[in-house]
């Protein structure tokens, strides 16, 4: 079960390329009311997302960025752009957590997290931003910093960490610093990341103070630049108040002490560039030429077609509208490489579309919604997703589902069992997954197709897509039913304007919270894309969780 | 179109050692490879890898890089001549060209020395015996005192009579030493006298020559030929007026503004001087032309090929080395004075190695990058003696090239020369070629209006005022629209370089290398710092901060970090390893660029239109990370005596336990300071006296401050603790 078993698969595939009877049709009407409709939607859902990324890309306001140059300091993005290779892509991720989370604005929760190639070798970049609330960690910082970590323990990516944060937000410590996905549990994954032999490299950029002093200290290399680097475990204020010792912070953590004296740091830069530098450096020297990316390059196929039909037509696929249906294979037709995708068990089960495709010449496994999920759908997803493990082919998840069919006839048949089946596969397939949710997602069949909950290797929203466990509307009735019972027991009567009222209450809340930026701003998620971006993401999200060696699938018990 | 030269009974020459280096050693190999003649190159130890080693049939190993040592040593030359069984020998110019006695050796030792008689050689290099040979055949010489009376009164009659300003040089040397120029009688013994100082100390001979000083003078010179035959042509002037340190960098041929008949004039005069030494085989005999009154006067003789020979064979269309071997084999003179063409006009630039804010010092280096201009037999010849990655060392001339175009007047071929000057890429080292290109595109240039002060007549023109800060603005504005330019096609270039260094065919790491590279939702910026070396003013560089947004389409938006210049969109296409086709702000050009590492540091050249600059990128790499600013622990235990207590943190003193001087026993507590809100309380590290306690509770201490010591109990100590 090597990825080499399935290049011969994709060879013959390959081959066989010229008369393939897979090629998708278009599946788009651009003259129909729809596709306009939903374009403008989708334009104002994505001017929306602009203007808030634009906010975020901006890090804590002109002051903190002018102060923060005044000191030669780049900004985080800028200082990953330096480390990157020429040239070199970036998947950024969460670029909104922490959007409307707290009542002061934390532009990506105070840290910059993602992916890129350094030397040639992807690397996971986890960089404070020093302009927003001087880098310190806010709950929602801490779980973003874990996230990367996941990742990069997950994929096998060296972690570079830009280090310039003031540690733990002190008035929310409670939330920070005691619980098991708390701060702690940055240096104990260092700890265990290092173990496994995935590399992990500091640059101090910048204050290193208190618990952000160990993510230096945990590291297997680190850089300091003099002048703006310090660590210590308390700053000069602190050091005063409780030993009354003065001491300027150069002398008490620079670059000079960790370098020379106490050894806490490795390399000694004489300027943020140079440091930088250095870092490229240590990377370029790791030389882990056995590991990694090297064992998933077999099974890619070096030249590859672009889809047949502009990627920004996704931008109109999607309806606003979560009742309407959609065909989910013109949304696959502009993912997949030449819009060639071999549909499995296509006249079966078909409210889900299963089938074989590449994307930049990796293959793909791609599992879509096209409706409601029955017991034959979860049957099929469940034996396709048997496949890709069997092969090894990377799952894609394109979510658009608003559940599992209900009511006697299918509860009879079993849906329960089927739905279960295909969340065990979903549960154990070892290849890598990647979840794009491009509508609705609601109920078990978020489950089933790969929600967070089951770690799919990056997950990413579109702006129009939404999460909850069920519809405003099915939730408010079903509420109301209860309420009204609770009332009826108690011998009041509901009147219908309070009811409605009572409903209305039910839907905002639902509507709220099953928003996407609700869903990225708690980090339930890697990022809203642009539909547009859609293969893009995709293809460096798989690109980057074949980084791994391929792992064995093994299934639980199958409830027959 | 070389007439047959009549044939005669010498042998034939059928081997050649050039006794020199560089481009006059590639030159003449040329010559000779087209003639079937074999070569042989002599080398020093500097330049065994080099193109006139590499150019030759057979080379030979004369010595150490020193010229004195190698190229100048004549009995190694010969021998190497004797070895490889060479019959002639040809000098070159400069090293042994004018030495009459290296001529003499050859000839005692059977070798044709492809030059003129040593006779020849010899009076023309004593400048006093020179013009007095002059005089007596009616060439005009400058009004002067060339008497071997020294007397400075007499001197200063002699002055008196040829009038002021007047000229004191002395009769040996060159190279402007000891020579003076007296505006009037007063400053006359001062001036005779300091020139007499200078020429005894540079030369070992201190007598003085008095010459009119002419004003405003052109230096303009004859080519003559003659065979051994006694007949002698001239093959036209040349005017070589735009010197500096008394060095010729611009030569032309025909000389500019010049009347036939006193073309003809000169023409004979020079002939004359040939005539008067018995001359034969290349020569250029030298006169000053005095502006103002239109007269010409007899400098000097130069007994050898020049570096500008080649202005006059692109005139004339001949082969001036070619003559050069045929002549010294004996044989005729192809064709007479009135056969001689003169069709056209050339230019040449020479091409130095040298700084020329710093006073056109000569520079040194690696030719790291080094294209010239494609060359054409009839317009554009490039004669140069190094390649890309050569050292232009100290040993020898700095001259990288020599540049020579040919146009149908003198205008079409001023045009050819900036363009081809333009073109002309050096990189590594500083290069006077902006400097020709100012020169070139002077109006007074232009115009032919040509004398040997013209530099210092227009230095405000040619260099640029540094207080002048409208100019300096202009300047530094084309240097950012340069560095704008080099970052686009920098990142472009080394973009295309990693994606295909890197990822060769695979594709997933390749697409992280998609052009233009992926942000999330919005475009990558690449911030280049490059530092520009004005070349107008050595202490000056300045720091340029171009920040480059990757664009959708593929182009970039280049914005420097100064809001009074707006983004430039550039987009870039490779055509080759070093150029690329640009467009800016809508127009196209061609670019080139050379990018190379020095002195660990990356450097950038960059070429468009007549643009040339040079940038120094700030990559991080280039420092060291040694730490200058010497840290020093603020306390070594180590240096301490033994038995003294150190504070182990900072913190306050709240208890002292015991009184100095008492007897305390190994772990005894001594005092308790409290720091990080706990009480640390100080043991006795052994047995022994408490010296030196002087705390109180509420004192501060210091991280490793000094505390208390303990004497070692013994018997000394014992009688000392009686005293407390």
């Amino acid at each position: 079960g090597s990825w080499k078993s399935s290049l011969s698969a994709f060879q013959i595939l390959q081959t066989r390329r010229d008369y393939s009877l897979g090629v998708l049709p278009d599946g788009v009407d651009r003259n129909s009311e729809a596709f306009s409709r939903n374009s403008k939607a989708m334009d104002l859902l994505i001017s929306d997302l602009q203007s808030h990324i634009e906010k975020v890309l901006g890090g804590g306001g002109p002051v903190a960025v002018k102060r923060n140059k005044s000191r030669n300091k780049l900004l985080p993005r800028e200082r990953i752009d330096c480390l990157l290779d020429p040239g070199a892509s970036f998947l950024e991720l969460s670029q909104l957590a922490g959007h409307e989370l707290y009542e002061e604005s934390l532009p990506s929760a105070g840290i910059i997290t993602g992916i890129g190639p350094v030397h040639g070798r992807l690397c996971m970049f986890v960089a404070n931003d020093p302009t927003v609330k001087g880098g310190t960690y806010y709950p929602i910082t801490v779980k973003k910093h874990l996230r990367a970590q996941e990742i990069a323990n997950q994929c096998k990516l060296p972690c570079v960490y830009l280090v310039d944060s003031g540690g733990a937000f002190l008035p929310k410590q409670a939330e920070v610093f005691p619980d098991r996905e708390n701060f702690g549990r940055i240096f104990y994954n260092q700890a265990l990341m290092s173990a496994e032999g995935i590399p992990q490299i500091a640059l101090v950029l910048g204050s290193c103070t208190a618990g952000g002093a160990y993510i230096p200290a945990m590291a297997d290399e680190s850089v300091m630049v003099k002048g703006n680097g310090t660590i210590f475990l308390a700053g000069p204020p602190l050091v005063k108040a409780a030993t009354g010792e003065e001491v300027s912070a150069e002398d008490l953590g620079g670059a000079s002490v960790h370098c020379k004296t106490s050894g806490v740091s490795d390399y000694f830069a004489q300027d943020e560039l140079h440091g930088l530098a250095l870092g490229r450096n240590i990377i370029k020297n790791l030389h882990m030429a056995a590991r990694g990316l090297k064992s998933g390059l077999l099974n890619i196929s070096s030249e590859y077609q672009e889809p047949l039909y502009d990627v920004k037509e996704l931008r109109s696929i999607a309806p606003t509208d979560h009742k309407q249906q959609f065909d989910i294979r013109s949304v696959i037709a502009r993912i997949v490489d030449g819009s060639e995708f071999d549909e499995f068990k296509k006249l079966y089960g078909t409210t889900l579309v299963t089938g074989f495709g590449r994307i930049f010449g990796q293959p793909v496994g791609i599992i879509g919604n096209n409706g409601i999920l029955f017991n034959e759908s979860a049957l099929k997803g469940a034996h396709f997703i048997e496949l890709c493990t069997q092969r090894s082919i990377p799952l894609v998840f394109l979510q658009n589902i608003t559940g599992f069919m209900v009511g006697s006839r299918s509860e009879a048949n079993g849906i329960a069992k089927s739905g279960a089946k295909m969340v065990m596969a979903v549960s154990c397939a070892k290849v890598p997954k990647v979840t794009i949710i491009v509508g609705g997602s609601f109920g078990a069949g978020n489950y089933a197709m790969c929600g967070r909950a089951y770690s799919p290797d990056f997950m990413y929203l579109w702006p129009n897509a939404r999460i909850s466990v069920m519809g405003g509307a099915q939730a408010a009735g079903v509420l109301a039913q209860i309420e009204r019972g609770n009332k009826k027991k108690q011998g009041i009567e509901w009147d219908k304007e309070e009811e409605e009222k009572f409903k209305a209450k039910v839907v905002e809340a639902y509507e709220r919270e099953g928003n996407s930026y609700y869903s990225t701003a708690r980090l339930w998620d890697d990022g809203i894309i642009d539909p547009a971006d859609t293969r893009k993401v995709i293809g460096l999200s798989i690109s980057a969780s074949m980084n791994r060696d391929p792992e064995e699938t093994k299934y639980g018990v199958f409830r027959m | 179109i070389v007439r047959a030269f009549s044939a005669s009974e010498q042998q034939r020459i059928e081997k050649i050692l050039i006794a020199n280096r560089g481009e006059i050693a590639c030159r003449i190999m040329r010559t000779a490879k087209r003639l079937g003649i074999q070569t042989v190159a002599v080398y020093s130890d500097a330049d065994r890898h080099s193109l006139h080693v590499k150019s030759a049939d057979e080379a030979v190993h004369i010595g150490p890089p020193q010229a004195r040592l190698s190229y100048l040593k004549a009995s190694s030359i010969i021998d190497a001549a004797i070895r490889t069984g060479a019959q002639a020998i040809h000098p070159g110019y400069g090293f042994l060209s004018e030495s009459a006695e290296f001529a003499q050796l050859c000839e005692d030792k059977g070798l044709t020395f492809i030059g003129p008689p040593a006779s020849a050689i010899r009076d023309m290099g004593d400048k006093s015996a020179s013009k007095r040979i002059m005089g007596a055949a009616g060439v005009p010489l400058v009004p002067g005192y060339h008497g071997k009376d020294q007397d400075i009164d007499l001197m200063k009659l002699e002055a008196d009579k040829i009038g002021y300003p007047i000229l004191i040089k002395p009769t040996h040397g060159g190279g402007g030493k000891g020579m003076r120029i007296v505006q009037s009688p007063d400053e006359f013994v001062e001036s005779f006298l300091g020139a007499q100082r200078e020429a005894a100390a540079s030369f070992g001979v201190n007598t003085i020559l008095l010459e009119k000083y002419i004003t405003q003078p052109r230096h303009i010179e004859v080519q003559i030929f003659g065979d051994k035959h006694g007949k002698v042509l001239h093959l036209y002037e040349r005017d070589c007026s735009v010197q500096r340190r008394h060095q010729k960098i611009i030569e032309e041929a025909p000389a500019p503004n010049v009347s036939n008949d006193f073309r003809t004039h000169l023409g004979q005069a020079a002939v004359s001087a040939a005539k008067a030494v018995g001359y034969h085989n290349a020569g250029t005999v030298e006169f000053i032309v005095d502006t103002v009154s239109g007269q010409f006067y007899f400098m000097e003789m130069n007994t050898r090929l020049q570096v500008e020979h080649p202005v006059t064979e692109m005139i004339v269309g001949q082969d001036l080395v070619e003559w050069q071997i045929r002549v010294a084999s004996g044989e005729h003179l192809p064709i007479s004075q009135s056969q001689v063409p003169l069709s056209g006009h050339a230019f040449e630039a020479r091409i130095y190695a040298e700084n020329v804010p710093k006073g056109f010092l000569p520079a040194t280096g690696v030719l790291h990058h080094y294209h010239h201009v494609p060359v054409s037999p009839q317009a554009v010849r490039v004669e140069t003696g190094v390649e890309q990655g050569d050292t232009v060392s100290m040993h020898y001339d700095p001259m990288i090239a020599k540049l020579v175009v040919w146009g149908e007047n003198r205008a079409a071929a001023l045009v050819k020369l900036k363009d081809c000057l333009s073109k002309f890429q050096v990189a590594g080292l500083p290069t006077n070629i902006n400097f020709l290109l100012k020169l070139a595109n002077h109006r007074a240039f232009q115009n032919g209006d040509v004398e040997t002060h013209f530099i210092e007549h227009f230095k405000d023109d040619l260099f640029v005022d540094l207080s002048n800060s409208l100019l300096v603005d202009k300047v530094l504005g084309a240097a950012r629209f340069s560095a704008t330019l080099a970052a686009a096609c920098l990142i472009e270039k080394e973009n295309s370089l990693f994606r295909e260094n890197l990822c060769g065919g695979d594709s997933i790491i390749s697409i992280w290398y998609s052009s233009p590279p992926f942000r999330v939702h919005h475009c990558a910026r690449h911030t280049v710092e490059l530092e520009w070396e004005n070349e107008y003013d050595s202490s000056g560089s300045k720091s340029l901060k171009l920040s480059t947004t990757y664009k959708p389409d593929g182009s970039y938006l280049i914005e420097t970090e100064e809001e009074s210049f707006p983004g430039l969109e550039v987009k870039v296409t490779c055509i080759g390893n070093h150029d690329f086709r640009v467009e800016a702000d809508g127009v196209n050009m061609d670019v080139s660029l050379a990018v190379y590492s020095k002195d660990q540091t990356k450097h950038i050249d960059i070429w468009y239109g007549s643009h040339h600059h040079h940038f120094r990128q700030k990559t991080g790499l280039e420092l060291s990370d040694e730490d200058e600013t010497e840290h020093k622990p603020r306390f070594d235990k180590s240096s301490y005596p033994q038995g003294t207590v150190a504070a182990p943190m900072a913190g306050l003193v709240v208890k002292v336990v015991v009184k100095d001087g008492t007897k305390v026993e190994e772990g005894q507590p001594i005092l308790v300071l409290e720091a990080m809100k706990m009480e640390h309380v100080v043991k006795a590290p052994s047995a022994g006296y408490v010296r030196g306690l002087h705390l109180a509770a509420g004192r501060q201490v210091s991280d490793g401050g000094i505390l208390f010591s303990i004497k070692v109990c013994n018997s000394l100590c014992n009688t000392i603790d009686m005293s407390y």
